[in-house]
Formats: structure tokens, sequence, C-alpha cells
């Protein structure tokens, strides 16, 4: 049994994607992720730019802006960025750090093979999804 | 703050911007870590002594990845006229050497033997505090490195020796060494250790990369790659997937539990000696108390894409830290600026975005005449020592200038020109994507729109073709021309 864990393993224990991992996984994943740091107003992610990451946020607050509409706020264990690089074309959005942000990222290309290391983690994003889904239909109904 | 390699290009290039600074130093002489490590007494950085450029030229510094750089032509290229020729790779006293020999001709004045201790404000001034006295200063650059021992928190690691505490490679010999760690300084020690050790075990919790599949330096180099086709050949060395649960120290030996994620699998190991390669920090001192932010396993300071605290305005960073500032990371390309050849170019800008912001200097920025414009820019995307070392990160700017016309505006933070945007202007950096194709990319800005157009790949990576020329012309017809 381990008495202390690495800070990074402890805070992605609490997040719920990746709820249902256990503590080697979750080491074997905080491994895989770097963090960063977006200070307040900075661009995460950028509309039309190609390349971009999957991000998940472990702190503070950010926006989705289509245009120059803020469509949806982004706070702690929200993810973002994987839509452009699933469909492989560039954010059709921005997203802005409204508050000082910290996030875990992914590159795009490494974002498949996580996925299917980890299919706890991917049923996890797949349940959010459909949640999103619901919401946008309704929405619209 | 440092005399490294990065506090030395940062006080050279201040100098000759005509900028007054101070340099201190907690070492004895120049050459930062290079005075000791790389541990086995070899740079995994190279310098090729022949390549398709004369030495000292600009397009050299591609092929050169260790000299730092100066603006007279005798004092460049300066590790070719150290190494002795006998492997591409410097050895660690020629590195040394090469740094100091920099700093002593080209007039880098040091105050070694000075260490900061602690920071404070004072008006518009900061204080710091150090073994030799107060200096106060308008701006602080910290070049303290990032080769402060860091140790993951794992129950007995608190009794392992870290990589900067390791022996001689005979006092191995015969020994069960246990290396915690997968990434260059625990793929070099292992690398050492292969004639000397009766058993290498290399472990942490994910796979170890390659800086082939990588593309990048991020991952082991090629040359510490030995140990790995050891294992794969099944010749005793072993590569283990798995997370490092305790250590425990017996009589004369350890013994190290692991547990496989996978599998969730459990294995004890006995060995002889462990060895902590599991990274480094950077010896910030106080700053953080300043409210300087970290980010990080390692809590390196977040900063700006001008290498400036994200956080605590007026504090800026040099060096190999700028590894903390990742730029926008394209498709996953890490920058180089933990690296001599990639921070060396971010130290050339920071002097430069110093003296302007805080100095009143302003840099030459040479017209370029409509006729050169398209040329100038794929010949800058071909031979750019700038781009080509930080791909995605640094990129040679093009601006408009109702008085003057074209206008270089030298060489940039990708990051920063995006996020500025404002005046019409053309960015071009090099770029790779997830298929390993080196291209170039422009940036335009038009009335505050930003767009991106890549440039078509080569497979000579030689971008004044027609073709080239016919992509430029398209995206910059309206913004510069
Ligand atoms: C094991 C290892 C091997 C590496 N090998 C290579 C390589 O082969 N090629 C390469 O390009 N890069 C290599 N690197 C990366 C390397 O660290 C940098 O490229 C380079 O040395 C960093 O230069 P720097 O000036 O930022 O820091 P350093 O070289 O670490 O210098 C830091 C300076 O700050 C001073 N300092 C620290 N604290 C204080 C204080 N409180 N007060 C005053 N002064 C202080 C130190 O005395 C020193 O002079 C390696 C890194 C490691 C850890």
């Amino acid at each position: 049994m381990r008495s202390a864990p690495d800070d990074a393993t402890e805070t992605l224990a609490g997040l719920a994607i990746f709820a249902d991992l256990s503590r080697p996984e979750l080491e074997r994943v905080a491994h895989s992720l770097e963090e960063r740091y977006f200070a307040k107003d900075e661009r995460v992610l950028r509309e039309g730019l190609s390349g971009s990451a999957f991000y998940i946020i472990l702190e503070g607050e950010a926006v989705v802006i289509a245009g120059t509409t803020r469509v949806n706020t982004l706070r702690r264990g929200d993810f973002f960025g994987e839509i452009s690089v699933l469909l492989g074309e560039a954010p059709v959005a921005d997203v802005v750090a409204v508050h000082p942000l910290r996030c875990l990222v992914l590159p795009g290309q490494l974002l498949q093979e996580f996925l299917q290391t980890n299919p706890r983690v991917c049923y996890r994003i797949l349940v959010a999804e459909a949640r999103k889904l619901a919401n946008a239909t309704r929405g619209r109904g | 703050m440092g005399s490294g390699p990065g506090g030395l290009q940062i006080s050279y290039s201040l100098s000759r911007l005509g900028v007054r600074h101070a340099v201190i130093s907690a070492d004895e002489s120049a050459g930062g870590m290079f005075r000791r490590w790389p541990f086995f007494q070899r740079l995994l950085s190279w310098t090729k002594p022949y390549a398709p450029f004369e030495r000292g030229t600009r397009e050299y510094e591609r092929y050169d990845w260790n000299s730092l750089l100066p603006i007279e032509r005798e004092h460049a290229a300066l590790m070719t006229t150290i190494m002795d020729g006998s492997s591409y790779y410097p050895s660690r006293p020629e590195m040394e050497r090469n740094l100091a020999t920099f700093a002593e001709r080209t007039g880098v004045a040091v105050r070694f033997g000075c260490r900061w201790t602690a920071t404070r404000r004072d008006g518009d001034r900061w204080v710091l505090e150090t073994t030799d006295g107060e200096f106060r200063c308008q701006v602080p650059v910290f070049a303290v490195g990032v080769s402060q021992p860091w140790r993951p928190q794992i129950p007995g690691i608190e009794d392992v020796p870290h990589y900067a505490d390791t022996r001689p490679a005979e006092t191995y010999a015969g020994r069960r060494v246990f290396i915690i760690g997968k990434e260059n300084s625990g793929f070099e020690l292992a690398t050492g250790l292969l004639q000397w050790a009766k058993q290498i075990v290399l472990a942490s919790p994910s796979p170890a990369k390659l800086s082939i599949n990588t593309r990048s330096l991020v991952g082991v180099r090629a040359r510490y790659v030995q140990p790995y086709e050891d294992h794969v050949l099944a010749g005793g060395v072993i590569v283990l997937d798995a997370s490092i649960e305790r250590i425990e120290r017996r009589e004369g030996h350890f013994h190290v539990h692991t547990r496989k994620a996978d599998a969730a699998s459990d294995l004890v190991f006995e060995v002889d000696d462990v060895i902590a390669a599991t990274g480094f920090t950077s010896p910030i001192q106080d700053l953080p108390n300043l409210g300087v932010a970290t980010v990080g396993r390692n809590k390196l300071p977040a900063q700006t894409p001008f290498w400036e605290s994200s956080t605590v305005p007026g504090v800026y960073f040099g060096g190999t830290i700028h590894q903390a500032s990742p730029g926008l990371r394209k498709h996953g390309i890490p920058s180089n600026s933990g690296g001599v050849n990639g921070h060396r170019y971010n130290g050339r800008i920071l002097a430069r975005h110093i003296a302007a912001k805080h100095f009143e200097v302003s840099p030459e920025r040479p017209v370029i005449s409509r006729a050169e414009l398209v040329s100038f820019l794929l010949t800058e995307a071909t031979n750019a020592p700038e781009l080509w070392h930080q791909k995605a990160y640094l990129a040679r700017v093009i601006v408009r200038d109702d008085k003057r016309g074209i206008v270089d505006d030298g060489v940039q933070p990708l990051q920063h020109v995006l996020d500025t945007g404002g005046a019409n202007s053309v960015a071009i950096t090099l770029e790779e994507n997830a298929a390993g194709e080196i291209y170039p990319v422009l940036y335009t800005c038009r009335d505050g729109a930003t767009s991106e157009h890549p440039l078509p790949t080569n497979a000579l990576h030689d971008f004044r073709t027609s073709e080239h020329e016919k992509a430029v012309i398209a995206a910059v017809e309206g913004v510069l021309l």
C-alpha cells in the first residue's frame, strides 16, 4: 500500500473521468499527460489553428467563444479539444481562460492510443459527450 | 542570475544592445551545469565539424547545437575550435571550455561565488539579497538552471541517491542496480553502467519514449538506447513499465516493490543499489512566496511567451527554465527550449524584448524591398537556424509599416505574434505534423484577423521552389503586397 502518492496522481483521482482507474493506472496516466498553466485571458484553444490538443481542467475557469459569443463555461473536471482532434479538423471555437487555469494536456495525435489504452476513461468521456448532445438537442427542441 | 549558457547568452545580448546589467553566479567559473554533467562526460547535443554551410555563418548554426550566438563572426561556432573531433557529441570538459571561452572573449563579466538568497520589492526596484550583499535592479532575470535534484513522493525514496549522487562507474562493478526513471538521465546512467553492473533494471510507470519515435528531443536519445536493445534481446537488462510502490533499505541491499498498471501484478526486486533518475527542478528560492506560479510535477515557473512570470510581471527567466514556456505545441511538437540549441535563441530575443520594453532601446528593423519579400521568406524557411531549432515556437515576422514599407520585425515567439495581431503582418515558421512531414507555415494578419497557410513539404527541405513561391504570393497578397 502506498502512503504518500504523487500530487499529480492524487489530483487525477479526484476527477470524474478518471474515477474508475486503479492507482497504478492513475500513475501511468499522470505520467503521460503534461500540466499547463494559462494566465487569465490567455487563449488555450484557437479557432482555425491546426494541430491542437485534448485538455482536462484541473483548476480555474475557461469560456468557449464561437465568433464573438460566449457559448459555454468550463470548470474543474471538464474537458475540451477532443472534437477537433477526433475529427481531424481545426477547432471551430476559441477557449479562453477567464481565471488562471491549470489543465492536463494530451497532444492530439496521442489521443486515440490513450483512449484505447484506457477504455474506462473512454467510457466516461462517451457518457459526458452523450450528456452534451442530449442537452443540445433539448435546447433546440 | 546564473553563469550557465542561458545567463551568458542573455548577458552578451544585453551588452550588445547597450543595456547596463550585472551577472552574479553561485559558481566559481562559467559553464553552469556543464561544469559537472552529463555524468558520463559526453553531451547529447551535437556539433558537426563538417556541414553544408561554412562555420561561423548563420546557416551553420543549424548544425552546431552548442555554440552561443555572438554578432562578431570571429566568436561564432566556437565549439568547433575546441572539440577534438573524436565524436560529434562534444565531451563535457570541451563544452565547459566552449562556454568559458565565449564569456572571456566577448567580455561577459560575472561576479562569481555570489549566491542569490532572497528577493523583495522596494518601490519600482527589485532587491536581490545575496551572500555578497544586496543588488537592486529594474528587471531581474533568473537563469538558475533546472538541475536541482527532484524526487517523486515514493515511500523510502529519501534513502535513495539521486542522479546527482551517482558514484564513479567502477564502484557498481558486479552489483545489481535499480534505476528509477526512463528518461535521458536514467538511460544515460544505464548506458554507462552496462559494462559494470551485474544486472540493471530501469523502471517507471509509463513506457519509455524514444526520440526517433517522438521526432523531438522529448524521448530517450538514440545514443542512450543501448540498454533498451539489451532488454529487447533479453540480454539481462530489464526495462519495466510499473509504478514504484515503496523502497525498503535492508542490510547492504534494497527491496524495491513495483506494480504493473495493466495486470495489477506486483514484482519485488532485491538489488544492491537504487538510483533516482527522477528529474530536476529549478532553485527559484522564495519566488513562489512573491506570487510566482509554478507548473508541472517539478514545479517550474509558469511563463508568458516572452519568458516573464505569468503571475508576477517584471520577473523574467532565462536558459533551460524556458522549457516551462511551451508555446503552442502544435501537433504535440515540443520546443527545444530545454537545450542550448533552443534557449540560446530565446535568450537573444529576451534581451531584445527587455531592452525595448524596459530601457527604450529600439531594435533595428531593416526594410525589405517588395521584389525580395518572397525569396526572403522562403530562404528563411529553408535556412533560418531559429526556425529549425524552435519549430512552431519562433517565427520570423514581417510587418507593413505605413511610413517605411515592408519591415523585418525580427524573430519572435509565435504565440506572441498570434495573440497580438494588430498591424498587417506575416509570420513564417517551420512545423511538423503527426506524419513527420516538415513544412513552412505562414500566418497572415490582415485587419486584425489571423489565418494559417501551411505550405507544401519538400523531401530535401528546400522550400525555394516555384510551387512555394506561388503559395507565398497567394497568402501575402493584400497583407504585405
Ligand atoms: C543531466 C543533464 C544533462 C544535460 N545535457 C545537455 C546536453 O548535452 N546538451 C544541452 O544542450 N542541454 C543539456 N541539458 C540541459 C541543460 O541543463 C541546459 O541546456 C543548460 O545547461 C542550461 O543552462 P542554464 O544556463 O539555463 O542553466 P545551468 O547550466 O544549470 O546554470 C545555472 C546557473 O545558475 C547558477 N545559480 C543557481 N542558483 C543560483 C543562486 N541562488 N544564486 C546565484 N546563482 C545561481 C548556477 O551556479 C549556474 O551558474 C542537460 C540537463 C541535465 C540535467
